[in-house]
This record gives C-alpha cells, structure tokens and sequence, in this order.
C-alpha cells in the first residue's frame, strides 16, 4: 500500500504542493525569491544596527541627557537633542492642525457632496499634489510662500495676537510655522486619501436610513458616516503626522536653522531631520557624527512608532488583500 | 450490502497483475484529506478505458476532489493528503519515483469556468503547453496547434483570427480553446470537471458532441451535477455521496435500475 | 415641527457643505499655485545651454544643469537595478510561496522601511558605504536610493501579483507545467501591467529625493567620469542653488525645478494612463 503525506502549514490557499515533489528549477527559482525577500528583513537589521552602532559614542557620553538638553555645541563637544526634538513635534502637531481638517473637509466633500464628474479629476489632482518632491516645494517655499506670508499673514498674527508668547516678531518669515504649512500642504493627499477610504467604508444604508429620517446633508454625514469613522480617522492623523515628522527638504529649505528653543512660532528652528541635512558636506567625525547618528536614530524611533501606531488604528501593516478569484 | 461485498473483495484481493489496457485508472481505497477534513472515504473503481465515465452525486459529495486526485491536482492545496493507491495504466501515480507535472501531461484537465490565459492570443493559448515544456520547432507547434484546433472542432470558427487575443472568443468557444489547449500537449487522459456547466444550451451541445467524437480517442472522465448530460453521454457511471463512492457501472444501469437506494433517490430528483 | 428651526438645519447643511468645498478648493490651490509659478519663474530659462552646458563657477551668467541631469539619470539607473530585481523577485515569494508568519513579517519590516524617512536612509548608506568604502560616489547614492525602491516595489508587485485569478495558476499546473515557469511565463506575465505600474511610481518618487544624496552624492560642478566618484543630481543641484545668493543660480533653480516636476508628473500620468486601460481578467 502506498502512501504520499504531504502536508504545509495552513493558510495558503495554493502553495507549491509536497516539497519533495520540487525538481531543480523550482528549488532553485524558490531559494532565489526567498533570498530577495529577505533582504528587506537584513535592510531593516542594517538600518537599525547602523543607527545603534553610530550613536554607541554619544549614547555613552551623554545618555539620557541627550534628550534634555538644547545645546549644540562643536567647539565645547556639547550636544543634546532637544531643541530638535521640539522643533519637529511642534511643526508636525501644526502641520496635522491644519491639514486634518482641510483634509476631512476635503474627504467629506469627494465622498458626499461633490457631483460625479468632478470626482475623479479632484482625486487625480490631490495625488500629484502628492507626488511634487520635497524639494521642488522648498524652492517654492522660499522664494513665494515665505515673502507672502511675511508680508500678509505674519503682520496681521503679529498685530492681533502678538501679545501670546507663540507670535514674536521681528521675523525673516523663515520659521517653524512657515515649515508647519509647507509640512502640511506635504501630508494633505496622505489625510484625504485615508479619508475617504474610510468614509467610502460606511455602508450606503446607513446613509439611507438617516435620509429617510429626514435628515439635512450634513446630519446624514455627521450621524451616519463621520461618527463611525472615528477610528479612521484617527490612523489617517496618525499616519499624516508619521509622513510630517520625517519630511525634510521642505523644512529645512525655510525653517531658518537656528538651535535655539523659542516659543515663538516665528522664529527659526530645526528639526531633526533638518538639522541632519544641515550637516550636508560637513566633514565630521567622532563625536559630532555619532550625535548626528543619534538624531537620526531619535527620528527613525519617532517616525516608525507612529507608523505602527497608525497602522494597529487602521489595521493594514502586514496584511494583505485576499486572492483574486 | 453489494458495496461491502465488493470492498471485502479488493481487501483480500492480490496485487493487481499487469494491465490489461481495457482499464485506465485503477483506484484502490483512496482517501483524501484537506487538513482534518476527510473528504473522501475509501474509494474503489477501475475507469475505463476510450470511454466515457460520468461522476455525479450532489454539491459537496467530494466528486470534484476525486477528479482531482487523478491528475495529482489537488495537492495544490498545502493541507492535502492522500492514501491509497491510483494507478495509470499500471503505474502507480504516488509512487516516490513520479513526478506529479509529468502525471499532468498524461491526464489532462478541463475546468468548470474556461480560463484560457488573458494575455496570450489564441494561437499562443493552444501552444502554451508545449512551448513552457520545452518544444520550441515553430513548424511542429504550429501543426499541433491546427490538429488541437480540429480535434476540438474550434478551427474552423478561429483559423482566421488565431492572433486575436483569446478572450475575444464567445464563453462557448474559450470553453473549446481550453480543450484544445489540453489536447495540444497530447495526454491519454481527459478530466472534465463540470465544463458545459458555465454555457448555453447550444454552446453546451456543442461540447457534448465534442465530448462524443473525443471518446474514440481518450480515456474522459467528466465530473457533472447535470443528469441528462451523464445519461447521453456516458457509458459508465459513478455516484458519490458524503465522500464515499456509493455505487458505479453501467450508465443505463445506474440510471434505470439502481441498486442502493442513496442513488435512486438521487437520479430521481428526490434530493439534488 | 418649528419651521424656524428646519430653516436653520438646512441653512446649516448648506454652510457645511460650503465650507467642505472651500476646503477641497484649499487643498487642490497648492498644486495649482506650485506648477504656475514653476512654470513662470522656470519656463523662460529651458534654454538649450541648460540641458546641455555645465555649470559655470560661483554665479557667473549661464551655463546649464547638463551633468546633474544626467547624473539625475544615471542614479536612476543605478537604483533600479537594485531596488527592481530584489522587490519583483521578493513580491513573486510573497505571493506564490511562503508561510503565513514569514510573510507577515517581511510585509512588516518593508512597511515599516518605506515609512522611514529619507534622510535616515542617507546617514545609513553614508555609515555603510560612504565612509569605509567608497567615499562620496555614486554607487553609494545608487545604493542607497535603490534600498528605498526595495520596499515600495516589494508591495506593489506582491498586490499585483495576488489580483491574477488563481483559476490560471490551475489551468497552467494542468498542463505539467513546471511551477517557476509557470509564475515566470504565465502569472508575471498577467500581472505584468500592474507590476511595471509599480516601478514606475517607485522610481517617480525615487527620482525627487534629495536627502539621501547629501550624505552620499555630495554633488559635482562637473562630469562625473567615474561611479566611484561624487556626482550631480539635479534634486541636489536645485537645492544647492536655492541656498545661493545668486541671481542667476536662483534662476535655474526655477528652471531645474520644474525639470524635475514635469518629470515626476509625466511618470504618474503614465501610470494614470496605463491603468485606465482595460483589464477585465484582474478583479478589483
């Protein structure tokens, strides 16, 4: 009596079948895919391993402290990372204050309210708003953005609000809040996107239902669709605010690079990934370049924490759409 | 009661002796596995050989399984599992020895939905066996293809679009390239799982009539929940009920004079 | 009812709807706004000595951006002969083979890899290469801007690959067909479309980046004869002029800048193109 078991973990829905059955070409086309995708687990070992390695001298110099103190001093070997620290959460949390809203604003509309031929070619326009580089938004952020906000929005934040400590002038325009609205425009496609997705999500009939109660538009928007999009939205902020902390050419082109904490939003400031690009064909070694490395570990631990964050709210990392059939 | 008998009979029975070429499968206490699922439950039966075997039996009674056991297909699921023994022709199918993609090419398939490949034209679709096996004369695939064409009474509508992509053809007609392109690579074999189910009345005649002048030639084993369609063309049929092979022979037999009482519920229509 | 109060409900219906469109209106003005002056500030100095003359030293009139297009190019070439082969062939494993929980954990790490931002990705090549092995090259620019193409094509191609029907894996399988042969000849094939979408997207936003090449490109006033050697790119050179306080380098800023917009756009409209074509055998 002959018998063949062949048996794979469950879960696939079509594998290879038994494994003594592969001849060579298939072993040897399986081993090749499978070393290529390893490679993305020993990238993500690299980068880690790179970042640690490179930070080892400043973690040990300064430890905890690093992330306490606001000094960024060459010439004493003094370094702390917290002026940066501040500047990009600052400039992340009033990148997302403006373009949450807009966003949802946006979302609301596509998904709701906009007629069926301006749709698509409102969605169309909204992804290459996603796709101009960073850079490109840089040069047109210093010589059109920021001489109109520092002729227009600034004087009149000035004047009617200078009495908080967050507006302070005189200002070249070249500043945090300059950063946060070029930031912003940056992460806008990212929140929309998600947006609408997840507004697309809600089931027509409960749209219906609330119509049929008689219900203005936006009672049917708020009732029907916003209110069970909360978690949604919340991973659509999660992930706009993981795209804002790390964005770096944009900022560092028109946030001034000063490393001095203020509280002012109208003075300069760096970022953590600005003050990296700062260093730009600087020749550094020992203790200046781990500190550096340091930064961009502190940015990496941010950035990725808050992706994984938005990710376990929207539930997507990891997963994948079931086969086509 | 006669199933017992016959199921004591190939337990005690020797080791089958060299085979007469009058039987293409022979199929001895075959049960399958999906993970803890048993899906088929000791399954005995010699298919014939140039003819005709019809497979029925209501939605989930492991019919298409069975099918699929005979050209190794389903082990394409990871969970599968097999014990018994098949044997084509003499050889046996599970043997350490054998490769499963040759089995392939000996007992060919058609399925329930035609699928012939949607980037490829018609002429590439019938050749594609050959051509990823290996065969690269350009003179001989295209004599193969003619002869798939006419064998499965397609060339005639498509001789003159051959380059057009297949999904071009009526559902009737991709059903027919499919056969052809199963012929192409010149199996003893034909397994048909359920392939008019998809058609029209006048697509499905069509390839019952196929199915007919096919039999001179091939050993086919269709898979069918449409009674009518195993009664005109079959000469021999087998009923599966939860798994188990409940009763085969005889088509007229099975349909006019059943003997378990499971199968005569089902020919007449009592459950379905 | 109070007819007073319903008047109110609609008049606030109304004012949120208005106020949803002012919003679109805000979100769609950046694009508008970023391409009208690009196209203002920049059309006027696509002369021929641009595309074709190097740059001339410290703000002297003329001279063009020729070497950092070209080195722009050669980058591009560089990273998508890493990042195109390791992300088609790991999004064939992920599709067609693997177990559950390893794959699940490659997604994971290449999720969290496109999420990392692109600086980082500079530090690390310069770390890894730059240092040790090559110096400021473009090898090491290539290498570190082809890493960041892995991640993105991995998903893409395994998305692609995951949509084709698993009825032809089966017809395929059913004709004996070796089962690379079949992934390669007949599923690639299928998903081909989908995948080239794929690179095509990576490589887009691959081509603006410019972080990474401050720690690895470092830039080049003029030819690059080697790939050992620092190169120019025109992110790098855009950025570099901006910061300049010369007229004439501020002017080609514009002039590179929508260069390399006008590219990156031309890529995303030809996938926008490639997709809207038929493709009734892959479901959505």
């Amino acid at each position: 009596m002959n018998a063949v078991a062949a048996s794979k973990e469950a879960g696939e829905p079509l594998g290879i079948g038994p494994a003594h059955a592969g001849k060579l070409g298939d072993r040897v086309f399986r081993l090749t895919t499978w070393l290529m995708a390893m490679v993305v687990l020993v990238l993500l070992a690299l980068v880690g391993w790179t970042l640690c390695k490179g930070s080892a001298l400043s973690v040990k110099e300064f430890g905890w402290g690093f992330l306490a103190h606001s000094d960024w001093d060459p010439v004493n070997g003094n370094f702390g990372a917290l002026t940066f620290i501040f500047g990009t959460f600052v400039s992340a949390l009033i990148a997302l204050l403006i373009a949450l809203p807009l966003g949802l604003g946006t979302a609301i509309y596509l998904t709701e309210l906009a007629p069926g031929w301006v749709r698509q070619p409102a969605i169309s326009m909204i992804e290459m708003l996603a796709a101009i580089p960073s850079v490109v938004l840089g040069v047109w952020g210093i010589f059109v953005l920021v001489p109109w906000l520092r002729e227009g929005p600034y004087p009149l934040l000035l004047k009617y609000f200078g009495f908080l400590p967050l507006f302070r002038g005189p200002t070249t325009g070249f500043c945090i809040l300059s950063a946060s609205v070029l930031i912003a425009i940056m992460i806008l496609p990212i929140i929309t996107s998600i947006a609408r997705e997840v507004f697309r999500a809600v089931p027509e009939a409960q749209r219906e239902a609330a119509f049929a109660l008689g219900a203005t538009r936006w009672e049917v928007t708020r009732l029907a669709v916003l209110r069970y999009s909360v978690r949604g939205v919340f991973g659509a902020a999660m992930l706009g605010l993981g795209r804002a902390l790390g964005e770096t050419m944009a900022v560092t082109m028109v946030i001034g690079n000063s490393d001095k904490i203020t509280a002012s939003l109208l003075s300069p400031g760096n970022t953590l990934a600005s003050k990296i690009a700062n260093e730009y064909a600087e020749t550094l070694k020992g203790l200046p370049l781990s500190a550096l490395f340091e930064l961009g570990l502190i940015l990496l631990l941010v950035t990725v924490g808050t992706n994984i964050l938005a990710h376990l709210l929207i539930g997507a990392m990891g997963g994948r759409r079931p086969r086509g059939n | 009661m006669a199933q017992e008998a016959q199921l004591n009979t190939l337990k005690n029975a020797p080791p089958a002796p060299a085979v007469a070429a009058a039987v293409t499968f022979d199929v001895r206490q075959l049960n399958v596995w999906f993970g803890a699922n048993h899906v088929l439950h000791n399954v005995s039966l010699a298919i014939p050989t140039k003819a005709v075997t019809a497979v029925i039996g209501p939605s989930g009674c492991g019919k298409s399984t069975f099918l699929r056991s005979l050209n190794r297909m389903h082990e394409l699921v990871p969970t599968a599992r097999v014990e018994g023994r098949i044997t084509l022709f003499g050889r046996d199918l599970y043997g350490r020895d054998v490769d499963a993609s040759l089995v392939r090419r000996r007992v060919g398939m058609v399925f329930q939905k035609s699928n012939p490949f949607p980037t490829m034209s018609v002429a590439e679709n019938v050749t594609v066996g050959l051509r990823l096996n290996g065969m690269r004369n350009k003179g001989l695939l295209a004599e193969r293809m003619e002869r798939s064409l006419q064998m499965a009474a397609l060339w005639d509508e498509v001789k003159d679009r051959l380059d057009a992509n297949a999904l071009s053809l009526s559902g009737g007609q991709q059903q027919r390239l499919c056969i052809a392109r199963a012929l192409a690579i010149e199996p003893e074999v034909l397994l048909m799982d359920e392939p008019a189910s998809a058609l029209d009345p006048l697509a499905t005649a069509k390839i019952e009539e196929l199915i007919l002048q096919l039999k001179n030639d091939y050993t086919i084993v269709i898979v069918t929940h449409n009674m009518q369609q195993a009664a005109r063309i079959s000469s021999e049929t087998a009923f599966f009920y939860l798994g188990e092979l409940i009763e085969h022979g005889q088509t007229n037999r099975i349909f006019t004079n059943p003997r378990q009482k499971q199968t005569e519920d089902y020919v007449t229509g009592r459950f379905g | 009812m109070n007819p007073w109060y319903n008047r109110w409900r609609k008049i606030k219906s109304s004012c949120v709807s208005g106020l949803c469109l002012i919003c679109a209106l805000v979100v769609i003005a950046p694009l508008a706004l970023v391409l009208f002056h690009l196209l203002q500030k920049g059309a006027s100095s696509l002369d021929w000595s641009f595309f074709t003359q190097l740059p001339k030293p410290s703000g002297d009139p003329g001279g063009g951006m020729a070497n950092a297009i070209v080195g722009s190019a050669t980058l591009l070439g560089l990273a998508g002969l890493i990042g195109i082969p390791i992300g088609v062939l790991g999004g064939i494993y992920l599709s067609e083979f693997g177990s559950p929980r390893m794959n699940w954990a490659i997604r994971f790490a290449a999720d969290i890899l496109s999420g990392t931002p692109s600086i980082v990705w500079g530090i690390v090549v310069y770390a890894l290469v730059v240092l040790p092995i090559t110096g400021y090259s473009a090898y090491a620019a290539g290498l570190a801007l082809g890493f960041m193409m892995i991640p993105l094509v991995i998903r893409t191609t395994e998305e692609m690959l995951v949509l084709v029907p698993n009825i032809y894996r089966e017809a395929a399988f059913a004709l004996g067909i070796p089962h690379w042969r079949i992934v390669l000849s007949i599923v690639l094939k299928t998903a081909g479309r989908g995948i080239v979408t794929g690179i095509l997207l990576a490589a887009a936003r691959v081509a603006g980046e410019t972080a990474p090449l401050l720690f690895t490109a470092l830039g080049n006033n003029s030819w690059s004869h080697r790939l050992s050697e620092p190169i120019a790119a025109l992110p790098l050179q855009i950025f570099t002029y901006s910061n300049s306080p010369y007229d004439d380098w501020l002017r080609q800023a514009w002039a590179g800048a929508l260069v390399l917009i006008l590219f990156v756009l031309a890529l995303n409209i030809a996938v926008r193109v490639m997709t809207r074509s038929r493709t009734p055998h892959l479901t959505r």
